[in-house]
């Protein structure tokens, strides 16, 4: 209980720390947010006009723990929000001066569509089926759908031992979508929010629960009695920052701030702030500039 | 719209079960509500207080609230129900029962106190009034109330499309992940197959009313 | 109301059979709340997770996290002030346009209720976010003003319809054209002989408000899942039983306000047993008006 203590309260240091550290282009300097000049973009880019107006609206999700959740004080914390909030900073946005929106699954392309959102950051997983609709530039982190069972359970490893066993997720998700065209024998049961899938799990209404694994880590790291991932991942899924569709530029420019980060070692200084708390620092995905 | 027609077999599906949840739910809270009805204003105290507690938490929390309840309070106190319609049923059920109960009282309410008198008057007990005098009348007033109440039962049962069960609900909102470009489509689609319940139902009441009317 | 006239006063058999019926009740709700309470201390509902409302971890606040309940509420109160009034004033208007003797009018009218209350509210919701652009707040007040004006319109309409055709003869006796007649002898009396409907639709209007969910308008349920997910998911029994305790304290207030004017309408009408006197046309809408 008591290292649990330490160690949110560690987090929430580290998180505050970073958004401090991020408000500006350079991390030196603390006022740097309004350093960036507008003028550095081509005139009628996005990127120019995001700079210019000083303001950015972000969709996240905020109940995705280690990526986007919202704290009662209302600030956003996680990886993604980290990352916007570098994004941001390369524009001249201040953290202050970003507007978070809460994405749920059903609107994310919508509210990009009707440019609700200047951007989402929010465990969105780039598939051909949401190209369709919208742009996506990354990935800068790649996920994959993992099991978490009972730490008592070892009667289910792989995907192939669910037959038959109820498995827990979230409804009109990507893992529930797998679960029920891969895995047919399975039982699936889906609720609101992965939350929702842990009483159940631990109560043995369900057998195991279904999503990224890195959100099961996060799970696990709060209750390291209770549960346990099993197994290697077994989907990709690479998160990516959505865009308005045909907006190349700004896609272009967002890939090299990507890539930028990941080079300079802010991804990493953001990964071991929020996600990394729990879990070992990967190696940042390729971006895809396809 | 392609789309749409292409998910119809996936729709039905969970058009099935939105149905059974509403059918089974409308008939037992029908039922419940009627007693509990008839516990408010009945000349036992206790009977009064246990009705008056029902109804007053039932329609004075929201369902989403109820169902957590079911779902997740009641584990935690050592009574596990299966997932699935089952807590499902039980959570509209009792929050149904509340409106129906409070859509009987409104009726019996109406009707007019020389029949409760007359009643009396040729020695009919308490419970002998209430079921041959003065509930069939009051069936005139609330007919329409309570066919809302089970139109509004039947939308309702979508709160449990976040509590373990595929109905139409949460039927759309896999589709809406699987045809991202139509998400105005497919909500619409499922639109569509709550006003194929809610309209004959809205129309149905119309024709018993007007009966029930003329018969007067 | 119709207590005392449905039964004679309790004698002393009805008497003893009610306070022994009360006892036996009274046990066993005192046996359920016990095993309960068992129940609930086995499985640690009374261990530190309360702190959540005093000290929460999380580097959070004990103000951080009433303020965050704070503001959830007053988004409910909000979403439902503004939807209210708006859904009532309109519901008149259908009431009277569906009751109207032109069929011109009548059908088209019925049509649009029908349709009205047969789609779900969440969906109302996700229209006016999506296909109409509006806002958050907008989207959640749209549904619930189109929805409850259907709904209260369908309340005061079978109320018109249980009203003995005498008063309406009577008005037209008087010379008053439909429109008096309506406004002056028919809708004041509807009001009060529907008002535990009407009540019980507010009510569901506010709690109609959590539904905005959907289109991310942060109510106080919202609020409540997303402090759990926040704080992890054995915090959701204390902040659930908090919410409840939000949600029946405000419902139950404006219920028994709202009987309060029950009573003062009931109060003035009181010369006959169906009222013969017209109400100042401002009395009528006005104090539900105000929830």
């Amino acid at each position: 209980m008591r290292t649990r203590t330490i160690r949110w309260a560690a987090l929430a240091a580290a998180a505050g720390l970073s958004l401090a550290a991020c408000s500006g282009g350079t991390d030196s300097d603390p006022d740097a947010g309004s350093s960036v000049d507008p003028g550095s973009f081509p005139a009628g880019s996005t990127m120019a006009r995001l700079a210019e107006a000083g303001e950015i609206t972000v969709g996240t999700k905020f109940d995705q723990p280690l990526f986007g959740l919202q704290g009662p004080d209302g600030k956003p914390v996680g990886f993604d929000v980290s990352i916007a909030t570098i994004i941001a900073g390369e524009l001249g946005i201040a953290p202050g001066d970003i507007t978070w929106i809460e994405t749920v699954s059903a609107n994310r392309e919508p509210f990009i569509q009707d440019g609700r959102v200047d951007i989402v950051v929010a465990t969105y997983t780039i598939n051909d089926s949401r190209k369709e609709v919208v742009d996506f530039a990354g990935p800068y982190y790649e996920a994959g759908q993992a099991l978490m069972v009972r730490a008592d359970d070892d009667s289910i490893t792989t995907p192939e031992d669910l037959s038959g066993k109820k498995v827990c997720s979230v409804d009109g998700s990507t893992p529930a979508k797998n679960i029920q065209d891969n895995y047919p024998e399975a039982e699936l049961v889906t609720f609101a929010a992965y939350t929702d899938c842990l009483d159940p799990l631990r109560n043995g209404q369900v057998d195991a629960v279904t999503t990224d694994n890195v959100i099961l880590a996060g799970y696990v790291a709060e209750s390291p009695d209770d549960f346990k991932v099993v197994g290697e991942p077994f989907t990709a899924e690479p998160y990516g920052i959505g865009l308005a569709k045909g907006d190349d530029e700004f896609r272009g420019w967002i890939n090299d701030v990507l890539e930028a980060i990941e080079a300079d070692g802010r991804w990493t200084a953001a990964w071991e702030d929020t996600a990394g708390t729990v879990l070992p620092t990967p190696e940042p995905p390729a971006v895809d500039r396809y | 719209m392609d789309s749409v027609i292409e998910a119809l077999p996936v729709y039905l599906d969970g058009f099935r079960l939105t149905l059974y949840l509403a059918a089974i739910s409308g008939a037992l809270s029908l039922v419940l509500g009627t007693v509990l009805a008839a516990f408010r204003v009945s000349p036992l105290r206790s009977l009064r207080l246990i009705g008056t507690l029902v109804v007053e938490v039932g329609r004075n929390t929201p369902l989403t609230l109820v169902f957590i309840f079911f779902v997740f309070i009641l584990p935690g106190i050592g009574i596990i129900l299966p997932l699935g319609t089952l807590p499902a049923i039980i959570a509209l059920t009792v929050y149904t029962s509340a409106f129906v109960c409070e859509a009987v009282r409104s009726g019996i309410n109406s009707v007019g106190i020389g029949q409760a008198e007359a009643a009396r008057a040729i020695g009919l007990g308490s419970v002998q009034t209430l079921t041959l005098v003065v509930l069939p009348q009051a069936l005139r007033t609330v007919v329409p109330p309570l066919i809302n109440v089970l139109i509004a039962l039947t939308k309702n049962t979508s709160v449990a499309a976040g509590f373990a069960v595929v109905e139409l609900t949460a039927t759309g909102r896999g589709l809406a992940r699987d045809y991202p470009a139509d998400v105005i489509w497919m909500l619409l689609g499922v639109a569509f197959f709550y006003l194929v319940i809610t309209i004959p139902a809205g129309a149905i009441a119309g024709s018993i009313e007007r009966r029930v009317v003329f018969s007067r | 109301m119709s207590k005392s006239v449905l039964y004679d006063e309790p004698g002393p058999k009805t008497l003893r059979l009610e306070r022994n019926a009360s006892i036996a009740v009274g046990a066993l709700i005192a046996v359920g709340l016990v095993f309960v309470i068992i129940g609930m201390a086995g499985r640690g509902l009374f261990d530190d997770r309360w702190l959540v409302f005093t000290d929460p971890p999380k580097g959070q606040t004990a103000g951080d996290v009433w303020g965050s309940l704070g503001r959830g509420l007053r988004a409910t109160l909000t979403a439902a002030a503004v939807a209210a009034p708006v859904a009532f004033a309109l519901a008149f208007l259908l009431a009277i346009l569906r009751t109207s003797g032109s069929r011109w009018v009548s059908r088209p009218v019925t049509w649009l209720i029908e349709f009205l209350r047969g789609m779900p509210v969440l969906l109302m919701m996700f229209f006016g976010l999506l296909a109409f652009g509006l806002s958050a707040f907008a989207a959640v007040a749209f549904g619930l003003i189109l929805y409850n004006s259907a709904i209260m319109a369908e309340i005061l309409r079978a109320g018109l319809a249980a009203l003995p055709k005498g008063q309406v003869e009577a008005g037209t006796a008087l010379g008053l054209t439909r429109w008096q007649t309506m406004r002056l002898i028919q809708l004041p009396q509807v009001v009060r002989l529907m008002l535990p409907s009407l009540i019980s639709q507010l009510v569901v209007l506010l709690k109609d408000s959590s539904l905005g969910f959907i289109v991310g308008y942060p109510e106080l349920l919202r609020t409540m899942q997303l402090n759990y997910s926040f704080f992890g998911d054995k915090y959701r029994f204390p902040l659930f039983v908090v919410v409840l305790i939000i949600y029946l304290a405000v419902n139950i207030t404006l219920t028994r306000v709202a009987i309060l004017v029950e009573r003062r309408l009931g109060a003035r009408g009181q010369s006959g047993r169906v009222a013969t006197t017209a109400l100042p046309p401002e009395a009528e809408p006005e104090p539900l008006g105000r929830a």
